[in-house]
């Protein structure tokens, strides 16, 4: 029992881990430019069948390295002629645009590789059990929970070393002052979606490793996505993490007690925190428009 | 008053809607189809008043349709096989969830709050999905039909008639929209209008926002549940993907597509989706590609929809 119970926090936090990392580049998106990329999970799936592809040329580690840069150049290019002509209309439209996308993305996969899941190889011997009791344990999972652990830090380095991330935080709170203060604001919000989308194909690449590679692995990830933000707090980037992570481990909880209400309980979770705190656990006061 | 030539419309859009089942069939189309977009539009029309008259996005409103559709098909399946009643049941239970999940979002605005019904929206996916033993998981609720209806002195044979169904459809989408069409002209909707228009300034009026919008909230989720209960009495069958977030999203389309400004908007919005939905599909297996691609183009070139184009027209 304990170690079941074990196993599936392990599980949960693995999990939790992409929601959190696909949560943070969905979160970066939305405080910058009000945009709900509803293709988030696309680009998610299309980072990992590009690694997928190129697997068989540059091998997993290379495959690590290039799939989520070709994936975050394909979002400037979506940014730069699709989603920036809606700056400044209702958020309704960006909506609608990045939700007909999550359409054709997910169709052009499918049409692409087969609605079928393919084999998606990790390198030998990462497989293998670390220990014969904690069975869970393989070299993956605890590679995927460092990896995970290291693009977080490194985003949050970036966001508060560097005169990129800096403008971005900046831009977060007042767009307006940021531009007349002679920062082009259109290239930091083409960069900064740039950078959500490399954290989605990073998390496509090594999701696919653990949850099999099929079109629909970007819609299954997205909308925990969503509770993530919503249960962290709105406009608040640790918040999305510690939401991700959350709810990751109470629905493994949840599969060990009542396996049917895995996916349920998170909404649950999100119903109880909108009800206690509206702006979400670490949400900032006045942030909930 | 409206002015005249707006009159003259809406009686030729009554009247093409009466004659329906008559000139669908010359024109490659099938009484179902039509039926099919009459109980779409409805749900367009009262995610409209959310959306277009209250100006506040809900991107989660086929969790109320298709809950209100298996509370209509599980009432008649295991309850009582009665038409009237399993619509009772159906629309109660839309709108009672409704009535909770709005009390939890009201405080939200714009982008979260759209987010927020999303997300709460799967949430019935995820049950009705999960549910095996009493919903039927992910292969739908079969096993029941739509039962005729008896009047004091007669019986409407709705199940084996097409055209009966439709003009039983039509009635009930009638009295949706008239109810509708009352409700915004109303004080009330007049209010819901100006929340619209200036919500900071309604505030400073003396408006309890999240009052109203809880209110129009609820309207829409009970209008939409009428519509998830004829789809479900539609097709005899309800399944997960009534309720999931593509069928949401479908229905801010609609909308859009015909215009969120305009009363009639999402008619015609919803009567141009159904029918090239329809054609699409049996044409091709990428129909996914094909709506996607619909959504992309009508943001990027016509977001003001049919009607608002064909009004710009006219008044310039």
């Amino acid at each position: 029992m304990t170690q079941l119970l074990l196993f599936n926090v392990f599980n949960g936090l693995i999990v939790g881990a992409f929601y959190a990392l696909m949560a943070l580049g969905l979160s970066l998106i939305l405080n910058l430019s009000g945009v709900i990329n509803f293709a988030h999970g696309g680009f998610l799936a299309i980072g990992a069948y590009i690694a997928y592809t190129i697997m068989p040329h540059v091998g997993f580690w290379g495959a690590l390295v290039i799939a989520p840069v070709l994936t975050a150049l394909l979002g400037l290019l979506v940014e730069r002629f699709l989603i920036r002509r809606l700056y400044g209309r209702d958020p309704l439209y960006s909506l609608l645009l990045t939700f007909g996308l999550a359409y054709i993305i997910e169709d052009g996969t499918r049409f692409i590789w087969g609605a079928q899941s393919v084999p998606y190889a990790i390198p030998a011997g990462m497989s293998n059990a670390l220990s014969s009791q904690f069975f869970f344990l393989t070299g993956y999972r605890l590679f995927m929970v460092g990896l995970v652990a290291a693009a977080v830090a490194a985003l949050f380095l970036i966001l508060n070393r560097t005169r990129l991330g800096m403008r971005i935080r900046a831009g977060t709170l007042d767009l307006e002052t940021v531009s007349v203060l002679g920062v082009n604001v259109r290239i930091l919000r083409n960069l900064n979606f740039g950078l959500g989308i490399y954290l989605a194909g990073l998390a496509g690449v090594l999701a696919a490793g653990m949850l099999g590679l099929q079109p629909t692995i970007g819609t299954s990830l997205i909308m925990p996505s969503f509770v993530a933000i919503i249960v962290g707090g709105l406009g608040s980037l640790p918040g999305t993490l510690l939401g991700g992570l959350l709810i990751g481990v109470v629905s493994g909880i949840a599969t060990v007690f009542v396996p049917s209400a895995t996916e349920a309980v998170m909404y649950i979770m999100m119903g109880l925190v909108l009800l206690v705190r509206p702006r979400g656990l670490l949400g900032e006061e006045g942030r909930v428009q | 008053m409206k002015p005249p030539r707006q009159r003259v419309v809406v009686a030729v859009l009554w009247a093409l809607l009466l004659t329906a089942p008559f000139w669908v069939g010359t024109l490659g189309g099938y009484t179902e189809l039509a039926t099919r977009v009459l109980v779409m539009a409805l749900a367009a029309m009262a995610l409209n008043f959310l959306l277009g008259f209250t100006g506040t996005l809900s991107f989660g409103h086929a969790a109320y349709f298709g809950l209100a559709g298996y509370g209509a098909g599980m009432t008649i399946k295991f309850l009582v096989p009665s038409t009237g009643l399993a619509m009772l049941v159906g629309v109660a239970v839309g709108t009672l969830s409704a009535m909770i999940i709005g009390a939890l979002i009201v405080k939200l605005r714009g982008v979260y709050f759209a987010m927020v019904t999303i997300a709460f929206g799967q949430v019935f996916y995820f049950i009705a999905f999960r549910w095996n033993a009493v919903t039927g998981g992910d292969d739908g609720l079969t096993g029941w039909k739509r039962q005729p209806i008896d009047l004091l002195f007669t019986r409407i044979d709705i199940l084996g008639n097409d055209r009966a169904f439709y003009y039983f459809v039509l009635f009930v989408f009638a009295l949706c929209v008239i109810a509708m069409g009352l409700l915004l002209r109303s004080p009330f909707g007049r209010t819901l209008i100006a929340i619209r228009e200036n919500e900071r300034r309604s505030e400073f009026l003396g408006i309890p926002i999240e009052q109203h919008l809880w209110l129009s909230f609820v309207i829409s989720c009970f209008f939409v549940s009428v519509a998830g209960t004829l789809y479900a009495l539609l097709n005899n069958f309800i399944d997960p993907r009534a309720l999931r977030w593509d069928q949401s999203g479908n229905f801010v389309i609609m909308a859009v597509l015909g215009g969120m400004r305009s009363f009639w908007g999402p008619l015609v919005g919803a009567a141009v989706f159904v029918v090239l939905q329809d054609y699409v599909s049996s044409q091709t297996e990428n129909w996914m590609s094909f709506v996607g691609l619909v959504f992309v183009l009508v943001v990027l070139f016509f977001p003001r929809g049919v009607l608002g184009i064909i009004r710009r027209r006219l008044s310039a």
